[in-house]
Protein backbone atom coordinates (compact mmCIF):
# COMPACT_ATOMS: atom_id res chain seq x y z
CA UNK A 1 0.00 0.00 0.00
CA UNK A 2 2.75 2.11 1.12
CA UNK A 3 4.91 1.14 -1.91
CA UNK A 4 1.99 1.97 -4.36
CA UNK A 5 1.35 5.69 -2.76
CA UNK A 6 4.95 5.91 -3.60
CA UNK A 7 5.18 4.57 -7.25
CA UNK A 8 2.31 7.09 -7.66
CA UNK A 9 4.18 10.11 -6.40
CA UNK A 10 6.65 9.52 -8.96
CA UNK A 11 4.37 9.39 -11.73
CA UNK A 12 2.15 12.58 -10.55
CA UNK A 13 4.79 14.62 -8.57
CA UNK A 14 8.48 13.53 -10.20
CA UNK A 15 9.42 12.53 -6.80
CA UNK A 16 11.31 9.55 -6.56
CA UNK A 17 11.69 7.71 -3.76
CA UNK A 18 12.49 4.46 -4.51
CA UNK A 19 13.98 3.24 -1.00
CA UNK A 20 9.90 2.86 -0.11
CA UNK A 21 8.65 0.84 -2.79
CA UNK A 22 11.85 -0.85 -4.54
CA UNK A 23 13.08 -3.72 -2.13
CA UNK A 24 16.56 -3.76 -3.16
CA UNK A 25 17.18 0.14 -2.59
CA UNK A 26 15.07 -0.08 0.97
CA UNK A 27 17.00 -2.93 1.49
CA UNK A 28 20.09 -1.01 0.97
CA UNK A 29 18.70 1.85 2.55
CA UNK A 30 18.35 -0.40 6.08
CA UNK A 31 21.19 -2.10 5.83
CA UNK A 32 23.30 1.77 5.93
CA UNK A 33 21.21 2.55 8.84
CA UNK A 34 21.65 -0.22 10.72
CA UNK A 35 25.53 0.19 9.72
CA UNK A 36 25.69 3.44 11.05
CA UNK A 37 24.19 3.36 14.23
CA UNK A 38 26.56 0.16 14.91
CA UNK A 39 29.30 2.35 13.74
CA UNK A 40 28.12 5.29 16.10
CA UNK A 41 27.41 3.13 19.06
CA UNK A 42 30.31 1.32 18.57
CA UNK A 43 32.20 4.65 18.09
CA UNK A 44 30.44 6.14 21.17
CA UNK A 45 31.60 3.42 23.90
CA UNK A 46 35.37 2.69 23.03
CA UNK A 47 35.48 6.87 22.71
CA UNK A 48 34.20 7.03 26.30
CA UNK A 49 36.72 4.27 27.47
CA UNK A 50 39.35 6.14 25.45
CA UNK A 51 38.25 9.38 27.21
CA UNK A 52 38.03 7.71 30.81
CA UNK A 53 41.68 6.24 30.51
CA UNK A 54 43.02 8.92 28.99
CA UNK A 55 41.89 11.13 31.91
CA UNK A 56 43.41 8.71 34.15
CA UNK A 57 46.74 8.43 32.66
CA UNK A 58 47.27 11.99 32.74
CA UNK A 59 47.12 12.24 36.35
CA UNK A 60 49.63 9.68 36.64
CA UNK A 61 53.13 9.88 38.80
CA UNK A 62 55.07 8.76 35.69
CA UNK A 63 55.99 11.96 33.64
CA UNK A 64 56.53 10.29 30.11
CA UNK A 65 53.16 8.62 30.52
CA UNK A 66 51.38 12.43 31.27
CA UNK A 67 53.52 13.87 27.41
CA UNK A 68 52.33 10.53 25.82
CA UNK A 69 48.70 11.20 26.86
CA UNK A 70 49.06 14.93 26.42
CA UNK A 71 51.06 14.82 22.88
CA UNK A 72 47.69 12.40 21.78
CA UNK A 73 45.27 14.96 22.43
CA UNK A 74 47.01 17.46 21.43
CA UNK A 75 47.81 15.49 17.69
CA UNK A 76 44.62 13.76 17.28
CA UNK A 77 42.85 17.27 18.11
CA UNK A 78 44.42 19.38 15.43
CA UNK A 79 45.05 16.97 12.50
CA UNK A 80 41.73 16.41 10.25
CA UNK A 81 39.73 12.98 10.96
CA UNK A 82 39.57 12.17 7.29
CA UNK A 83 43.28 11.82 6.97
CA UNK A 84 43.48 10.02 10.09
CA UNK A 85 41.79 7.69 8.68
CA UNK A 86 43.68 7.43 5.81
CA UNK A 87 46.72 6.89 7.84
CA UNK A 88 44.86 3.92 9.37
CA UNK A 89 43.19 2.35 6.82
CA UNK A 90 45.66 2.77 4.25
CA UNK A 91 49.19 3.13 6.54
CA UNK A 92 49.03 1.55 9.59
CA UNK A 93 46.47 -1.01 7.74
CA UNK A 94 49.21 -2.26 4.91
CA UNK A 95 51.59 -3.31 7.67
CA UNK A 96 49.00 -5.08 9.70
CA UNK A 97 49.88 -8.94 9.66
CA UNK A 98 47.56 -11.28 7.05
CA UNK A 99 45.70 -13.64 8.29
CA UNK A 100 44.35 -16.57 6.50
CA UNK A 101 40.56 -16.61 6.47
CA UNK A 102 40.01 -20.28 6.25
CA UNK A 103 39.20 -20.50 2.46
CA UNK A 104 43.01 -20.83 1.18
CA UNK A 105 42.92 -16.82 0.66
CA UNK A 106 44.36 -14.51 3.14
CA UNK A 107 42.81 -10.87 4.72
CA UNK A 108 44.27 -8.17 6.69
CA UNK A 109 44.14 -7.74 10.83
CA UNK A 110 40.91 -5.26 11.02
CA UNK A 111 38.42 -4.77 8.28
CA UNK A 112 37.88 -1.24 6.95
CA UNK A 113 34.44 -1.50 9.48
CA UNK A 114 36.89 -1.80 12.34
CA UNK A 115 39.59 0.52 11.06
CA UNK A 116 36.79 3.32 11.12
CA UNK A 117 35.86 2.44 14.20
CA UNK A 118 39.29 2.46 15.52
CA UNK A 119 40.38 6.10 13.85
CA UNK A 120 37.04 7.64 14.78
CA UNK A 121 37.07 6.73 18.64
CA UNK A 122 40.52 7.85 19.13
CA UNK A 123 39.50 11.18 17.81
CA UNK A 124 36.62 11.29 19.36
CA UNK A 125 38.63 10.05 22.44
CA UNK A 126 41.26 12.98 22.09
CA UNK A 127 38.45 15.58 23.20
CA UNK A 128 36.63 13.26 25.68
CA UNK A 129 40.10 13.29 27.16
CA UNK A 130 39.72 17.05 27.60
CA UNK A 131 36.34 16.75 28.91
CA UNK A 132 36.57 14.62 31.36
CA UNK A 133 40.19 16.33 32.65
CA UNK A 134 38.15 19.81 33.23
CA UNK A 135 35.52 16.98 34.63
CA UNK A 136 37.61 15.30 37.38
CA UNK A 137 39.52 18.81 38.02
CA UNK A 138 36.11 20.63 38.40
CA UNK A 139 35.99 17.56 41.65
CA UNK A 140 36.33 19.50 44.98
CA UNK A 141 39.65 18.55 46.27
CA UNK A 142 38.11 18.34 49.70
CA UNK A 143 36.21 15.36 48.45
CA UNK A 144 38.82 13.16 47.23
CA UNK A 145 40.56 14.50 50.86
CA UNK A 146 37.74 12.76 52.58
CA UNK A 147 38.11 9.46 50.01
CA UNK A 148 41.82 9.22 51.56
CA UNK A 149 40.94 9.82 54.89
CA UNK A 150 38.49 6.50 54.46
CA UNK A 151 41.18 4.40 53.60
CA UNK A 152 40.32 4.83 49.70
CA UNK A 153 43.20 3.94 47.68
CA UNK A 154 43.75 6.49 44.70
CA UNK A 155 42.89 3.83 41.75
CA UNK A 156 38.99 2.80 44.44
CA UNK A 157 38.81 6.30 44.94
CA UNK A 158 39.26 7.51 41.59
CA UNK A 159 36.59 4.73 40.41
CA UNK A 160 33.80 5.21 43.08
CA UNK A 161 34.25 9.12 44.13
CA UNK A 162 35.83 10.84 41.38
CA UNK A 163 34.53 9.47 38.47
CA UNK A 164 31.02 9.18 39.39
CA UNK A 165 31.05 12.92 39.99
CA UNK A 166 33.11 13.87 36.79
CA UNK A 167 31.08 12.23 34.91
CA UNK A 168 27.96 14.14 35.85
CA UNK A 169 30.04 17.27 35.37
CA UNK A 170 31.04 16.08 32.35
CA UNK A 171 27.71 15.23 30.56
CA UNK A 172 26.91 18.52 28.33
CA UNK A 173 30.74 18.65 26.72
CA UNK A 174 29.97 15.20 26.15
CA UNK A 175 26.73 15.63 24.63
CA UNK A 176 28.24 17.89 22.36
CA UNK A 177 31.03 16.09 21.25
CA UNK A 178 29.10 12.73 20.96
CA UNK A 179 27.05 15.19 18.75
CA UNK A 180 29.70 16.00 16.52
CA UNK A 181 31.00 12.19 16.63
CA UNK A 182 27.50 11.02 15.25
CA UNK A 183 27.81 13.29 12.34
CA UNK A 184 31.48 12.52 11.63
CA UNK A 185 30.66 9.15 10.94
CA UNK A 186 29.88 9.82 7.18
CA UNK A 187 33.46 10.14 7.07
CA UNK A 188 33.52 6.12 6.63
CA UNK A 189 32.29 6.43 3.10
CA UNK A 190 35.85 7.24 2.01
CA UNK A 191 36.92 3.26 2.88
CA UNK A 192 34.14 2.31 1.74
CA UNK A 193 31.84 1.18 4.72
CA UNK A 194 28.22 0.85 3.69
CA UNK A 195 27.38 3.04 6.23
CA UNK A 196 23.73 5.68 5.12
CA UNK A 197 25.95 7.92 3.00
CA UNK A 198 27.37 5.13 1.10
CA UNK A 199 24.21 3.49 0.88
CA UNK A 200 22.63 6.65 -0.35
CA UNK A 201 25.38 7.14 -3.16
CA UNK A 202 24.68 3.66 -4.18
CA UNK A 203 21.04 3.91 -4.50
CA UNK A 204 20.83 7.61 -6.41
CA UNK A 205 23.93 6.18 -8.82
CA UNK A 206 21.33 3.22 -10.00
CA UNK A 207 18.47 4.95 -9.90
CA UNK A 208 18.85 8.54 -10.45
CA UNK A 209 17.38 10.45 -8.03
CA UNK A 210 20.06 12.33 -6.35
CA UNK A 211 17.85 15.23 -4.97
CA UNK A 212 15.42 12.84 -3.43
CA UNK A 213 17.97 11.03 -1.86
CA UNK A 214 19.90 13.84 0.05
CA UNK A 215 16.91 15.24 1.45
CA UNK A 216 15.85 11.41 3.14
CA UNK A 217 19.54 11.24 4.19
CA UNK A 218 19.89 14.93 5.77
CA UNK A 219 16.37 14.23 7.70
CA UNK A 220 17.78 10.47 8.61
CA UNK A 221 20.73 12.07 10.08
CA UNK A 222 18.90 14.97 11.81
CA UNK A 223 16.31 12.18 13.68
CA UNK A 224 19.66 10.07 14.29
CA UNK A 225 20.95 13.31 16.28
CA UNK A 226 17.74 14.27 17.74
CA UNK A 227 17.60 10.70 19.04
CA UNK A 228 21.04 11.04 20.41
CA UNK A 229 20.30 13.98 21.89
CA UNK A 230 17.07 13.41 23.53
CA UNK A 231 17.90 9.95 25.23
CA UNK A 232 21.58 11.97 26.19
CA UNK A 233 18.90 14.42 27.97
CA UNK A 234 17.38 11.24 29.79
CA UNK A 235 20.98 9.91 30.91
CA UNK A 236 21.03 13.61 32.02
CA UNK A 237 18.46 14.08 34.10
CA UNK A 238 18.37 10.50 35.50
CA UNK A 239 21.94 11.01 36.85
CA UNK A 240 21.27 13.60 38.48
CA UNK A 241 22.16 13.94 41.98
CA UNK A 242 19.23 16.80 44.08
CA UNK A 243 21.01 19.83 45.33
CA UNK A 244 24.60 18.95 43.89
CA UNK A 245 26.21 21.42 41.27
CA UNK A 246 29.39 21.93 41.12
CA UNK B 1 69.63 29.22 40.43
CA UNK B 2 66.48 31.32 40.95
CA UNK B 3 64.95 33.04 38.66
CA UNK B 4 66.51 37.30 38.05
CA UNK B 5 62.93 39.60 38.97
CA UNK B 6 60.95 39.91 35.83
CA UNK B 7 62.32 43.73 35.52
CA UNK B 8 65.95 42.59 34.99
CA UNK B 9 65.13 40.57 32.16
CA UNK B 10 66.80 41.75 28.92
CA UNK B 11 63.78 42.93 26.66
CA UNK B 12 63.49 40.61 23.91
CA UNK B 13 61.44 42.06 20.85
CA UNK B 14 58.89 39.73 19.94
CA UNK B 15 58.43 37.34 23.33
CA UNK B 16 54.45 38.47 23.45
CA UNK B 17 53.91 37.99 19.69
CA UNK B 18 55.53 34.40 20.33
CA UNK B 19 53.59 33.75 23.02
CA UNK B 20 50.36 35.13 21.28
CA UNK B 21 51.02 32.28 18.21
CA UNK B 22 51.69 29.89 20.52
CA UNK B 23 55.42 28.77 20.12
CA UNK B 24 56.52 28.70 23.56
CA UNK B 25 58.72 25.65 24.47
CA UNK B 26 55.42 23.89 25.10
CA UNK B 27 55.51 20.11 26.32
CA UNK B 28 52.33 19.23 24.60
CA UNK B 29 53.68 19.95 21.13
CA UNK B 30 57.17 18.42 21.61
CA UNK B 31 55.36 15.27 22.60
CA UNK B 32 53.24 15.39 19.96
CA UNK B 33 55.25 16.08 17.15
CA UNK B 34 57.53 14.09 18.80
CA UNK B 35 54.99 11.00 18.91
CA UNK B 36 54.58 11.23 14.94
CA UNK B 37 58.22 11.87 13.94
CA UNK B 38 58.63 8.96 15.73
CA UNK B 39 56.55 6.86 13.80
CA UNK B 40 57.78 7.90 10.65
CA UNK B 41 61.26 7.26 11.85
CA UNK B 42 60.41 3.75 13.49
CA UNK B 43 58.91 3.29 10.11
CA UNK B 44 61.80 4.36 8.03
CA UNK B 45 64.27 2.59 9.78
CA UNK B 46 62.55 -0.81 9.46
CA UNK B 47 62.59 -0.40 5.72
CA UNK B 48 65.79 1.33 5.57
CA UNK B 49 67.83 -2.14 5.22
CA UNK B 50 65.21 -3.72 2.47
CA UNK B 51 64.83 -0.44 0.76
CA UNK B 52 68.16 -1.78 -1.59
CA UNK B 53 68.71 -0.10 -4.47
CA UNK B 54 65.30 2.76 -4.03
CA UNK B 55 65.66 6.08 -2.04
CA UNK B 56 65.48 6.32 1.17
CA UNK B 57 61.75 7.38 2.77
CA UNK B 58 62.90 10.42 4.23
CA UNK B 59 64.87 11.48 1.10
CA UNK B 60 61.26 10.47 -1.16
CA UNK B 61 59.24 12.50 1.53
CA UNK B 62 61.91 15.31 0.95
CA UNK B 63 61.74 15.39 -3.10
CA UNK B 64 57.77 15.34 -3.19
CA UNK B 65 57.37 17.96 -0.06
CA UNK B 66 56.60 21.19 -2.58
CA UNK B 67 54.33 18.90 -4.47
CA UNK B 68 52.12 18.09 -1.35
CA UNK B 69 52.19 21.89 -0.42
CA UNK B 70 50.91 23.02 -3.12
CA UNK B 71 47.72 20.59 -2.99
CA UNK B 72 48.14 21.76 0.89
CA UNK B 73 47.73 25.30 -0.46
CA UNK B 74 43.94 24.59 -1.68
CA UNK B 75 42.85 23.34 2.09
CA UNK B 76 43.62 26.91 3.04
CA UNK B 77 42.42 28.80 -0.14
CA UNK B 78 38.72 26.75 0.57
CA UNK B 79 38.82 26.66 4.17
CA UNK B 80 39.20 30.94 3.97
CA UNK B 81 36.79 31.14 1.39
CA UNK B 82 34.53 29.69 3.20
CA UNK B 83 35.19 30.90 6.34
CA UNK B 84 35.11 34.65 4.56
CA UNK B 85 31.47 33.68 3.20
CA UNK B 86 30.18 31.77 6.32
CA UNK B 87 31.26 34.48 8.69
CA UNK B 88 29.37 37.38 6.43
CA UNK B 89 26.28 35.25 6.42
CA UNK B 90 26.12 33.90 10.00
CA UNK B 91 26.78 37.03 11.38
CA UNK B 92 22.93 38.24 9.36
CA UNK B 93 21.49 35.17 10.79
CA UNK B 94 22.87 35.49 14.14
CA UNK B 95 21.44 38.87 14.31
CA UNK B 96 18.09 37.84 12.72
CA UNK B 97 18.19 35.22 15.52
CA UNK B 98 17.65 37.78 18.02
CA UNK B 99 14.82 39.44 15.93
CA UNK B 100 12.08 41.00 17.43
CA UNK B 101 10.07 39.83 14.45
CA UNK B 102 8.84 36.20 14.84
CA UNK B 103 8.62 35.54 11.50
CA UNK B 104 12.13 36.85 11.04
CA UNK B 105 13.41 34.62 14.42
CA UNK B 106 12.06 31.29 13.96
CA UNK B 107 12.96 30.40 10.47
CA UNK B 108 16.90 31.90 11.00
CA UNK B 109 16.51 29.57 14.34
CA UNK B 110 15.73 26.61 12.20
CA UNK B 111 18.11 27.44 9.46
CA UNK B 112 20.72 27.79 11.99
CA UNK B 113 19.57 24.38 13.87
CA UNK B 114 19.42 22.45 10.91
CA UNK B 115 22.79 23.61 9.23
CA UNK B 116 24.46 23.10 12.10
CA UNK B 117 23.43 19.60 12.89
CA UNK B 118 23.68 18.11 9.55
CA UNK B 119 26.75 16.19 8.88
CA UNK B 120 29.62 18.16 6.80
CA UNK B 121 30.25 15.63 4.25
CA UNK B 122 26.37 15.53 3.64
CA UNK B 123 25.87 19.56 2.86
CA UNK B 124 29.16 19.08 0.54
CA UNK B 125 27.33 16.61 -1.19
CA UNK B 126 24.79 19.18 -1.65
CA UNK B 127 26.55 21.72 -2.97
CA UNK B 128 28.64 19.37 -5.21
CA UNK B 129 25.75 17.78 -6.79
CA UNK B 130 22.93 20.56 -6.78
CA UNK B 131 24.68 23.63 -7.88
CA UNK B 132 25.12 24.00 -11.61
CA UNK B 133 28.22 23.99 -13.04
CA UNK B 134 28.12 26.73 -14.66
CA UNK B 135 26.52 29.98 -14.71
CA UNK B 136 24.40 32.30 -17.52
CA UNK B 137 24.88 35.93 -16.93
CA UNK B 138 23.98 38.06 -19.62
CA UNK B 139 24.14 35.70 -22.32
CA UNK B 140 27.79 34.25 -20.98
CA UNK B 141 28.49 31.35 -19.77
CA UNK B 142 30.79 31.60 -16.40
CA UNK B 143 31.91 27.95 -15.04
CA UNK B 144 32.07 27.51 -11.68
CA UNK B 145 35.42 25.35 -10.79
CA UNK B 146 34.57 22.32 -7.89
CA UNK B 147 36.65 23.93 -5.53
CA UNK B 148 34.17 27.09 -5.21
CA UNK B 149 31.20 24.73 -4.94
CA UNK B 150 33.49 23.09 -2.18
CA UNK B 151 34.17 26.30 -0.41
CA UNK B 152 30.17 27.44 -0.54
CA UNK B 153 29.62 23.41 0.94
CA UNK B 154 31.88 24.30 3.76
CA UNK B 155 30.45 27.54 4.24
CA UNK B 156 26.75 26.45 5.11
CA UNK B 157 28.03 24.52 7.90
CA UNK B 158 30.14 27.39 8.67
CA UNK B 159 27.51 29.90 8.44
CA UNK B 160 25.42 27.85 11.03
CA UNK B 161 28.56 27.84 13.91
CA UNK B 162 29.11 31.89 13.39
CA UNK B 163 25.35 32.18 13.87
CA UNK B 164 25.55 30.72 17.27
CA UNK B 165 28.73 32.32 18.56
CA UNK B 166 26.94 35.30 17.23
CA UNK B 167 24.13 34.82 19.07
CA UNK B 168 25.51 33.27 22.29
CA UNK B 169 28.23 36.87 22.08
CA UNK B 170 25.14 38.98 21.81
CA UNK B 171 23.42 37.74 24.58
CA UNK B 172 26.38 37.61 27.47
CA UNK B 173 26.37 41.33 27.10
CA UNK B 174 24.98 42.27 30.70
CA UNK B 175 21.18 43.68 30.06
CA UNK B 176 22.21 47.12 31.53
CA UNK B 177 24.09 47.86 28.10
CA UNK B 178 20.57 47.56 26.51
CA UNK B 179 18.78 49.73 28.70
CA UNK B 180 21.61 52.43 29.09
CA UNK B 181 20.90 52.46 25.40
CA UNK B 182 17.54 52.62 25.12
CA UNK B 183 17.61 55.57 27.92
CA UNK B 184 20.43 57.40 25.91
CA UNK B 185 17.42 57.10 23.13
CA UNK B 186 19.17 54.50 20.69
CA UNK B 187 17.05 52.79 18.33
CA UNK B 188 17.44 48.89 18.44
CA UNK B 189 19.70 48.72 15.14
CA UNK B 190 21.63 51.53 16.78
CA UNK B 191 22.17 50.04 20.19
CA UNK B 192 22.45 46.45 18.16
CA UNK B 193 25.58 48.14 15.36
CA UNK B 194 27.18 50.68 17.49
CA UNK B 195 27.15 49.01 20.96
CA UNK B 196 26.29 45.79 21.57
CA UNK B 197 28.33 44.31 18.22
CA UNK B 198 31.68 46.12 19.25
CA UNK B 199 31.47 44.68 22.58
CA UNK B 200 31.16 41.27 21.20
CA UNK B 201 33.60 40.60 18.59
CA UNK B 202 36.19 40.33 21.19
CA UNK B 203 34.17 37.64 22.74
CA UNK B 204 33.86 35.79 19.61
CA UNK B 205 37.50 35.89 18.60
CA UNK B 206 38.04 32.67 20.29
CA UNK B 207 35.45 30.52 19.15
CA UNK B 208 36.16 32.07 15.64
CA UNK B 209 39.62 30.85 15.67
CA UNK B 210 38.54 27.36 16.94
CA UNK B 211 36.28 27.14 14.58
CA UNK B 212 38.72 28.53 11.53
CA UNK B 213 40.47 25.21 12.47
CA UNK B 214 38.25 23.39 12.55
CA UNK B 215 37.41 24.23 8.63
CA UNK B 216 40.89 23.88 7.98
CA UNK B 217 40.43 20.08 8.95
CA UNK B 218 37.46 19.95 7.32
CA UNK B 219 38.74 20.98 3.99
CA UNK B 220 39.92 17.63 3.23
CA UNK B 221 36.67 15.82 3.09
CA UNK B 222 36.95 18.03 -0.61
CA UNK B 223 38.92 14.91 -1.41
CA UNK B 224 36.04 13.12 -1.10
CA UNK B 225 34.12 14.55 -3.72
CA UNK B 226 36.84 14.73 -6.05
CA UNK B 227 38.41 18.09 -5.67
CA UNK B 228 42.01 18.40 -5.35
CA UNK B 229 43.62 19.62 -2.32
CA UNK B 230 46.12 18.37 0.19
CA UNK B 231 44.96 14.92 0.67
CA UNK B 232 44.57 14.17 -3.25
CA UNK B 233 48.41 15.32 -3.31
CA UNK B 234 49.62 12.71 -0.90
CA UNK B 235 47.24 10.04 -2.69
CA UNK B 236 49.01 11.03 -6.68
CA UNK B 237 52.18 10.81 -5.28
CA UNK B 238 51.90 7.57 -3.60
CA UNK B 239 50.01 6.54 -7.00
CA UNK B 240 53.18 7.63 -9.01
CA UNK B 241 55.52 5.86 -6.75
CA UNK B 242 53.85 2.98 -6.23
CA UNK B 243 55.93 1.57 -2.82
CA UNK B 244 53.87 0.17 -0.34
CA UNK B 245 56.16 0.43 1.93
CA UNK B 246 55.51 4.38 1.62
CA UNK B 247 51.74 4.63 2.80
CA UNK B 248 52.52 4.56 6.02
CA UNK B 249 55.01 7.73 6.48
CA UNK B 250 53.15 10.03 3.98
CA UNK B 251 50.05 9.75 5.62
CA UNK B 252 52.19 10.45 8.89
CA UNK B 253 53.88 13.13 7.02
CA UNK B 254 50.21 14.76 5.59
CA UNK B 255 49.42 14.97 9.39
CA UNK B 256 52.39 16.34 10.70
CA UNK B 257 51.70 19.14 8.15
CA UNK B 258 48.13 19.74 9.14
CA UNK B 259 49.32 19.28 13.01
CA UNK B 260 51.81 22.16 12.20
CA UNK B 261 49.30 24.31 10.99
CA UNK B 262 46.57 23.87 13.03
CA UNK B 263 48.34 23.56 16.71
CA UNK B 264 49.15 27.49 17.04
CA UNK B 265 45.89 28.65 16.14
CA UNK B 266 44.39 26.29 19.17
CA UNK B 267 47.32 27.46 21.20
CA UNK B 268 47.01 30.82 20.09
CA UNK B 269 42.69 30.61 21.03
CA UNK B 270 43.39 29.23 24.33
CA UNK B 271 46.25 31.72 25.01
CA UNK B 272 42.95 34.80 23.93
CA UNK B 273 40.47 32.67 25.64
CA UNK B 274 42.44 33.05 29.46
CA UNK B 275 43.44 36.38 28.50
CA UNK B 276 39.94 38.07 27.66
CA UNK B 277 38.13 35.44 30.31
CA UNK B 278 35.16 37.47 31.47
CA UNK B 279 35.27 38.00 34.96
CA UNK B 280 31.94 36.87 36.73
Amino acid sequence: MVAEWFRQLKESANVNLTIFYDRFDGLTYLNGLATTVKLSAACLVLSVVFGIGGAWLQRSGWAPLRWLVNGYVAFFRNTPPLAQLYFFYFGVGSIMPLIPDGAGGTHRLFDNFQWAVISMSLFAGAFNVEIFRAGIEAVPKATTDAAEALGYSRFKAYIHIVLPLAFRISLPALNNNLVTMVKGTTIAYAIGVPELLTASATIWNASTNIPEMMNVLMITFLALVGILVVVMHRIERALHIPGYNR
Amino acid sequence: MSRPFAVLLPFRPGDGLAGIAGYRADRRVAAGLALAAGLILVHAAAHAATAGAKPAILETLWRWTPFLLGGFVWNIVISALAMAVGTALGFLLGIAQISQVRAVRAPSWFATQLLRNAPWLVLLFYCMYLLPFQLHVFGTRIGIPDWLKAAFGFALPVMAYVSEIVRGAIRSIPAGQWESAEALSFTRSQTIWMIIIPQCLKRMLPAWMNLYAIVTMASVLANVVGVSEGLTAAREMLAAEQRVELLLPVYAYVLLWFFAYCYPIARATVFLERRWAVAH
